[in-house]
């Protein structure tokens, strides 16, 4: 969910009510720790004004024109049938991330007694997300370890535990805190398999969000999807919906090799459709499989996590102006799947990449030199790579916008590889 | 009643209070105390004749007067029972002989001590830990020592360890120089230590060695010839050629692979130990580290976690005085690496380095209390690195030379065990020449061996990078075969397929 307050564009004032811009970090924390479902407004807002409201959105949302981009982000929570309302209805069944996440670690905790779960605040304060909520009362203290502060503590501990066969899941609070760790992620972790010449493999988990949530600051707002994703001997992983929580969680857990699992705060609370099958305890997503969430045949954009839902948003404006985008879910960012990026720009000839980390050496760097290396002769624009601002992440509600992609720089860029006019400045 | 003179004291001390006559106000709780039904409003009158407490009052320190204080509210309101005759008694007893009313607190982590003086715990300690030895300087025992008694045959394996390790170290160190293989680091000085403590431990022991210990892997079984091919990076190397000398592995000898970040091999141990700990298994993880390796921020996330966790694990401090150029001095200011054990609530001792026995014994003991008592030890070994730091150093640059030479000679510990075996007639010079040339001529035959043993296939630069190769290098592989098969004449003919 992202900050939405005013703007050149009109925006009337329930979106502002809905959608507080400058609340600080840690009252969301609260708020969505006490209500696992979308009731991020329920506590600060009362219930009748709120629903009122949000109803009449829900009427207005279905065919809302491209100018409103300030709800985009009720568009988000509003999934694409339903009321957000309950997680469950009698139609399609929904699931928020959250319990996406918290399911696919309660089955393979039962299914397999070496895998454990370690972090800060995981046991008694049911997750710092609340995404392991139940799973000390399930499993108990042994299994679900409450720790001190130190990430390169519990990290280097897990990753000895895994030596010796135990399966951990090490939640970093974000990614951000993996820094105090990632030498144990990397030289102690990802390398192993391969110093030690197949002898010691290391099957981690090292999950927890990454990249920014809303109004957290530079030291919590960083993207390391690049960072670890250039490490051999790595696997990582970047969900979006809740059937990706689930079956890449899964995957990585039962997985040999030590993955990198990088969810996203303002997604826990999003809730998707999920199919019978992706419900079933024995459900798993490849790694190394992107997904085609849109298909199309004008241009690609390629994404993951957060950014995904955004390309969606884009492309459906670009519909609008008859450019018919393939929207491609990365799903899984080492290894790349380069086959079905290059497959989707074969087909469509033009090419948006889409993050928000860095834009040095970031992942739409190496997608570009991706597509250059294996499908230079099919591409009839340059390569449009939309990334986060080179600053580290401000935090005033309006500075940080424009620090990170909106849906309108996603259609711009897509305009500006198929050649049509597009107003080059952003607007605040 | 009660409840009335309880209301009537209430407006008694709010007017005191007021008045800002804490003095009149302990007076006045006292007094009600003791008659407990009416309030004695003529007492009020009377404070130039005051009983006992009064003149205490007087005198005491404004500290005083506060305990009063706050003990007069407590016999107040605190319990909201009347006071009986006894209680009365008490709280006069209590008032009237100024002892600190509260000894302790139940802080969380459990009751502690108040003390009434603002003393600072010393940074350093008058007296340094004492050190556990067995035999003195001369190989012979110290009368009243305690110790495990080792057998004939445990002590000369032990020995004859020693020396292989010690020839082995000064040969590879040699073909170092000779640019035969490309970098080496002894364990000159410290061979008891890595000796010894293997030889206390079970095979099951998993050991997360830092980089100057293949003294265990050769007790446990490692040949002369596997170390040579690490060294050289051949073919039949155990580690396929991916890592620089010195950083063996084994999983069979349950020793992991060495690897060159300091100290993380600390919180590894740990970790193995939880899983030992969730398996009920009847063995322990044993790590060792340096005083260099102390100062990592992972040895002390890793002491504090095993004391938490409750975990097997016996955590080896080699304490030789050097990391490197760094002395001890400019590394800690503690006293050793022993106090921290206490510091984290981990039950530690200090022990002899070159004194082999002593070691034993106390490896010996800590296993029994890690895996009987489920706790992590610490041990913390005072040794000497009698040699270069590696072959990338000189130690004489920035330690004096003779320092040097005293811990090589006299102060070494296959001498001082040698003189042990040898007085309970254990050992002799001949059998002595013969061990160290039997040694010599092994190891340069396992050198020339190695040396001519291919290197490993370029399959290996590939594998193991993943469980299953993934796509891209499988690619990438195919890609290299069908280069080298197209330009065959380029492609160096000592690397295999």
């Amino acid at each position: 969910m992202y900050n939405c307050h005013r703007s050149d564009r009109s925006i009337d004032f329930s979106h502002q009510l809905l959608l507080p811009a400058s609340y600080p970090h840690s009252v969301f924390a609260i708020i969505v720790n006490h209500n696992s479902f979308f009731f991020l407004f329920y506590p600060v807002f009362q219930g009748e004004k709120m629903w009122g409201i949000l109803s009449q959105k829900l009427g207005a949302a279905r065919g809302l024109s491209s100018q409103v981009v300030g709800n985009y982000v009720l568009r988000l929570r509003l999934a694409p049938s339903a009321m957000p309302m309950r997680h469950y209805s009698s139609a399609t069944k929904e699931m928020t991330v959250r319990d996406a996440l918290n399911s696919a670690l309660d089955e393979e905790m039962a299914a397999d007694p070496n895998v454990f779960v370690m972090g800060e605040e995981v046991g008694e304060y049911q997750g710092a997300y609340k995404i392991t909520k139940g799973l000390l009362d399930k499993y108990g203290p042994e299994r679900v370890v409450d720790t001190p502060i130190t990430e390169a503590g519990f990290a280097g501990i897990g990753v000895g535990s895994a030596y010796h066969g135990l399966r951990p899941v090490i939640e970093f609070m974000t990614f951000n805190f993996s820094m105090q760790a990632i030498d144990h992620i990397i030289n102690s972790a990802a390398k192993s398999n391969y110093m030690s010449a197949g002898q010691i493999n290391v099957p981690i988990v090292f999950r927890g969000p990454n990249g920014p949530a809303a109004g957290v600051g530079a030291q919590h707002s960083q993207c390391y999807g690049a960072w670890y994703g250039s490490v051999p001997g790595l696997k990582v992983l970047v969900p979006y919906s809740s059937e990706d929580a689930r079956g890449l969680l899964k995957a990585a857990i039962r997985d040999p090799d030590p993955v990198v699992f990088l969810e996203n705060e303002l997604l826990y609370g999003e809730t998707f459709p999920i199919s019978a099958e992706a419900l079933d305890s024995s459900f798993c997503l490849p790694i190394g499989k992107a997904k085609i969430e849109r298909e199309g045949k004008d241009i690609t954009i390629t994404a993951f996590s957060k950014m995904v839902g955004y390309a969606l948003k884009a492309a459906e404006i670009l519909e609008k102006e008859g450019i018919n985008a393939e929207v491609i879910n990365l799903r899984s960012i080492r290894p790349l799947d380069r086959a079905t990026i290059n497959a989707s720009v074969r087909k469509t000839n033009r090419l948006v990449t889409v993050e928000e980390g860095f834009p040095q050496h970031g992942v739409g760097a190496e997608i570009c030199a991706t597509v250059v290396e294996d499908s230079f002769g099919y591409l009839d624009a340059p390569v449009e790579r939309i990334a986060g601002a080179d600053v580290p992440t401000p935090y005033a509600a309006n500075l940080e916008r424009m620090a990170f992609p909106q849906i309108e720089d996603i259609v711009r860029a897509a305009k500006r590889a198929c050649y049509r006019s597009v107003p080059m400045a952003a607007s605040a | 009643m009660a409840s009335s003179c309880f209301s009537k004291s209430k407006t008694i001390i709010m007017r005191n209070l007021k008045s800002k006559n804490f003095f009149m106000l302990g007076f006045i709780n006292h007094t009600y105390s003791i008659t407990n039904l009416q309030f004695p409003r003529h007492l009020l009158h009377t404070i130039s004749s005051p009983p006992l407490p009064v003149s205490n009052y007087a005198s005491s320190s404004p500290y005083n007067y506060s305990i009063a204080f706050s003990r007069c509210f407590a016999s107040v309101y605190g319990g909201r029972r009347l006071n009986t005759a006894t209680s009365v008694r008490n709280s006069v007893d209590q008032l009237s002989t100024e002892a600190p009313l509260q000894q302790d607190l139940d802080f969380p982590g459990g009751r502690v001590k108040f003390t009434p003086k603002p003393v600072f715990t010393s940074s350093s300690t008058e007296e340094r830990t004492p050190c556990y030895r067995v035999l003195n300087d001369n190989g012979q025992p110290i009368l009243d020592g305690d110790s495990v008694k080792i057998s004939k045959e445990l002590a000369v394996k032990m020995y004859t360890n020693m020396v292989t390790l010690q020839v082995m170290d000064t040969i590879f160190y040699e073909a170092q120089r000779q640019g035969r293989i490309s970098f080496y680091l002894t364990t000159i000085g410290e061979e008891a230590i890595n000796i010894a403590s293997a030889a206390a431990l079970n095979y099951n022991d998993f050991v997360f060695p830092q980089y100057r210990e293949p003294g265990v892997l050769l007790w446990r079984g490692f040949t002369l010839q596997d170390f040579a091919d690490q060294c050289f990076g051949n073919k039949n190397d155990n580690g396929k050629g991916r890592q620089m000398p010195i950083h063996y592995g084994s999983r069979k000898h349950n020793y992991f692979t060495v690897a060159s970040t300091v100290g993380t091999q600390i919180p590894h141990a740990v970790g193995a130990a939880y899983s030992l700990k969730m398996e009920k298994q009847d063995a322990c993880t044993v790590t060792y580290f340096g005083d260099g390796g102390s100062s990592t921020g992972d040895f002390h996330a890793a002491l504090n976690f095993a004391a938490v966790m409750e975990v097997p694990v016996i955590f080896f401090c080699r304490n030789n005085g050097w990391a490197i150029s760094t002395p001890i001095n400019d590394q800690l200011r503690s006293d050793g690496i022993v106090v921290r054990g206490k510091a984290y609530g981990v039950p530690s001792i200090r022990v002899d380095g070159n004194d082999a026995l002593a070691i034993y014994s106390a490896v010996h003991k800590a296993r029994k209390m890690a895996i009987e008592e489920q706790t992590p030890v610490l041990i913390e070994a005072l040794t000497y690195r009698a040699g270069h730091h590696s072959t990338s150093d000189d130690s004489t640059k920035y330690r004096p030379v003779d320092e040097i030479e005293r811990w090589r000679g006299d102060q070494n510990p296959l001498k001082r065990f040698r003189k042990w075996i040898e007085t309970k007639g254990w050992w002799s010079d001949e059998a002595e020449s013969e061990h160290r040339n039997g040694i010599r001529k092994q190891l340069s035959q396992a050198i020339q061996a190695a040396e001519r043993v291919e290197k490993p296939p370029i399959s290996d630069i590939f594998n193991d990078v993943y469980d299953i190769p993934s796509k891209n290098l499988t690619e990438q592989e195919a890609f290299l075969r069908r280069t080298i098969q197209k330009h065959a004449q380029d492609y160096p003919s000592n690397v295999p397929m």
